[in-house]
């Protein structure tokens, strides 16, 4: 079967900046599929090429068949994009938003208003439709926005950040929902900077960083790259400076990274089991307290930790 | 094609839910022409003055603004034209109205200064209290220019708010001045109109003009129409700053990633302001000849002419948001575009053109043109009078157009 999408060696740089460098990975029909990158990474820059907005300044897509840069139009019919900055009309009700996008899809008459009344109960927002979107909550236009890009049963859906400075429930909502339509058969690229979504979501991830696509493939594929290692979680209490308890955690045998962000370290070892008391001797011996500890098998966040030395969120 | 409808009807929609937008575009040239009106004695038949309205003034708002229109109703500036007195008690006032010794009572409730200049971040979302101005059904007229002084005064305060160009701190900073500025300005044109009372208030170029008519011709029929064109020249700005607007808000981006090539969603954007352009002149126009009784003259030639002017008003809109990079810089031009043109081209002034040089150059603002045709039509003269005022504005717009066009497409509006 043929991807729905391919990446060709895509590059994109802006006045000698190169944001987007060699991207290329195929999307088959059906998947699910996870672009994981910190702020900056690139993720948005290669949505923009893929949904025609943006020409590349080197390299190809090709989507359904059409080329991005040949025929865009065509790929265009078979996308929905949802945008990372909402771009709604704040001023119009969800209902005439709807309406409008509607009509610029090409859709209309009674046929758009049952596919508006489809798409608002799918993002759980059909009794509050008539209202402004201006006066909704930052979750409940995120959901709008991602409406929007279902009205016309794309095929292949672009999420770009769709869960960013949101309540959790509409997040929850939120990721519920793409599950949902992709059990329904829609293709889902995803992006996010948030290692759980990712994993949660996804089969298949793409771990994008400066640009560049560092590492593809199965979650599990990704976390074997990290080898045998463990993930030790340690939550400190609030406003202690940690800085000292590290120094003396990576000075311990068999340390592999030493971590922190938010009240949090997290430690790489070999052998979780083995490396909790030595930590807990150190954490005694420079009174630190430790609230609790967390054993995690290795996950996206120690891949990403793997291969650029740096937490996915700092 | 049903794309591009939506486009310029979503535009024209978003523009109806503008307060902001709709005080500038509809309630500001109402109240302007209403004002100098009242002070030209437009109303009152002979061109003398009218006598002092009775009005009755209580003011229960213990705020900045509340004093602000009382001491504007009771100001010297509006001593010739109101008889205010002020009231403590509300029910005295009213009966006053009922047993028609005054034309209106004017009733600034408690809180109305708070709930428009919020003290706390809390009050921010509390409903606006309104002032309320009780009419006597018996002196429709009169009641209605105490209304219409209220209603400028609340434009200022609003334009103040919502505009957030002059803020409210600022605008009462200054003493107070800024909401007798209606006035002063109004009674100002007034003065000036008055005193060209002996001569004709505009040259007029058509031959075929008795001069009986000239002579009890209504100054509303000069002043409306210049308000009208004048605040178009705002309205197209407004809708041609849309474009950059949705550039900035990721619309832009978004209808050109539905398969909708950029050259209709350009052209939709085009209709859109056309569309507003259009929809404010009728409105005005309506407004003004039901609520005035002004005769416009010969019907298809004011359609016509409305048609016209508002391509050669669109054409300089889009120029602005061609030019410009951000939608501020759009806003700010297209005031300086009304204020400028508005006064090049007459607008303010009954049609008057500048002498020399200025008066050709008056020749490139669409409210010099249009307001020829208005005049005309209004003396009488019918779509074949105004044929070459409207093959200058179809030309202008045309023209602008096309630069803009191309300045669109040379920022890369056009791609894909
Ligand atoms: N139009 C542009 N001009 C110049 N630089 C740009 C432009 N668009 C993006 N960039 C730069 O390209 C890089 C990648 O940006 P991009 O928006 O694609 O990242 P992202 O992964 O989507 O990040 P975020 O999580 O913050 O949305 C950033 O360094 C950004 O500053
Ligand atoms: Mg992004």
């Amino acid at each position: 079967m043929l991807p729905i999408l391919e990446a060709h060696n895509l590059v994109k740089k802006f006045n000698g900046f190169t944001a987007v460098d060699d991207v290329s990975f195929a999307i088959e029909e059906g998947e699910m599929f996870s672009l994981l990158g910190p702020n900056g990474a690139g993720k948005t820059t290669t949505i923009a090429m893929l949904s025609c907005l943006l020409a590349p300044t080197a390299g190809e897509a090709v989507i359904g068949g059409h080329s991005v840069t040949r025929d865009p139009m065509a790929a265009k019919k078979i996308i929905g994009v949802v945008p990372q900055d909402i771009a709604l009309y704040e001023e119009l009700s969800a209902l005439e938003n709807l309406h409008f996008w509607g009509r610029m899809y090409g859709m209309g008459g009674a046929a758009l208003k049952r596919r508006i009344a489809e798409v608002l109960e799918e993002v759980g927002l059909a009794d509050k439709a008539k209202q402004r979107v201006k006066t909704y909550s930052g979750g409940m236009k995120r959901r709008i926005n991602i409406a929007v890009g279902l009205l016309h049963r794309p095929r292949l859906l672009f999420m770009d950040e769709p869960t960013v400075g949101i309540d959790p429930q509409s997040r929850r909502n939120i990721l519920d929902s793409v599950k949902a339509l992709n059990r329904q058969g829609m293709t889902v690229l995803y992006t996010t900077h948030y290692m759980e979504e990712a994993q949660e979501l996804s089969q298949r991830v793409g771990i994008i960083d400066h640009g560049r696509l560092i590492a593809l493939g199965t979650q599990q594929e990704l976390t074997q790259m990290v080898g045998q290692m463990d993930a030790l979680r340690l939550h400190l209490p609030e406003g202690q400076e940690a800085g000292e308890l590290i120094a003396a955690l990576q000075a311990l045998p068999d340390m592999r990274q030493v971590t922190t962000a938010d009240h949090q370290i997290v430690l790489i070892v070999p052998d979780a089991q083995e490396a909790i008391p030595p930590v807990f001797a150190q954490a005694d011996r420079l009174g630190f307290k430790i609230r609790s500890v967390e054993i995690e098998e290795p996950n996206l966040e120690a891949v990403f930790l793997h291969l650029t030395g740096r937490a996915l969120r700092d | 094609m049903t794309k591009l409808i939506a486009i310029a009807w979503k535009d024209l929609r978003l523009i109806f839910r503008d307060r902001a937008a709709l005080i500038l575009m509809l309630a500001t040239p109402f109240a302007l022409t209403l004002g100098m009106g009242l002070i030209t004695g437009a109303f009152s038949g002979g061109g003398s003055s009218i006598p002092q309205l009775p009005v009755v003034v209580v003011n229960q708002d213990g705020g900045q603004l509340g004093d602000a229109l009382t001491q504007l109703l009771t100001s010297a500036d509006l001593d010739d034209l109101l008889a205010a007195r002020v009231e403590t008690d509300e029910t005295a006032a009213r009966s006053a109205v009922e047993s028609d010794q005054v034309a209106a009572a004017v009733i600034v409730p408690a809180g109305f200064t708070d709930s428009i200049i919020p003290k706390d971040a809390d009050a921010l979302s509390a409903p606006a209290v309104a002032i309320e101005v009780v009419m006597n059904p018996g002196r429709p007229i009169s009641a209605g220019v105490v209304r219409s002084i209220v209603e400028g005064f609340i434009d200022q305060v609003e334009a103040g708010r919502v505009g957030g160009q002059v803020a409210i701190g600022q605008l009462l900073g200054s003493g107070l001045i800024a909401s007798q500025e209606i006035a002063q300005m109004a009674q100002q044109f007034g003065q000036e109109q008055a005193s060209l009372a002996g001569e004709p208030l505009i040259r007029v170029r058509r031959s075929d003009v008795a001069p009986e008519e000239t002579n009890d011709f209504n100054p509303l029929l000069l002043l409306a129409p210049g308000m009208a064109l004048a605040f178009l020249m705002f309205t197209v700005s407004l809708g041609s700053r849309s474009i950059l607007v949705e550039r900035r808000d990721g619309t832009l981006a978004r209808m050109l990633s539905t398969a909708t090539p950029a050259g209709p969603i350009l052209v939709g954007k085009i209709a859109g302001v056309y569309l507003v352009g259009v929809a404010q002149m009728f409105i005005l126009i309506l407004a003004s000849t039901l609520l005035f009784r002004l005769d416009w003259g010969d019907p298809l030639g004011v359609i016509a002419l409305v048609l016209a002017a508002v391509v050669g008003a669109a054409g300089w809109g889009l120029l602005l948001a061609a030019v410009a990079k951000t939608p501020n810089q759009v806003a700010n031009l297209g005031m300086t575009m009304m204020l400028l043109f508005g006064i090049l081209g007459g607008s303010f002034f009954g049609g008057a053109l500048p002498e020399g040089a200025l008066g050709r150059l008056a020749k490139i603002t669409p409210n010099a043109w249009a307001m020829a045709g208005f005049t005309a039509l209004a003396r009488g003269g019918d779509l074949t009078d105004i044929a070459p005022d409207i093959a200058a504005l179809l030309a202008m717009g045309a023209a602008l157009l096309a630069i803009s066009v191309a300045l669109f497409s040379r920022k890369g509006f056009l791609q894909r």
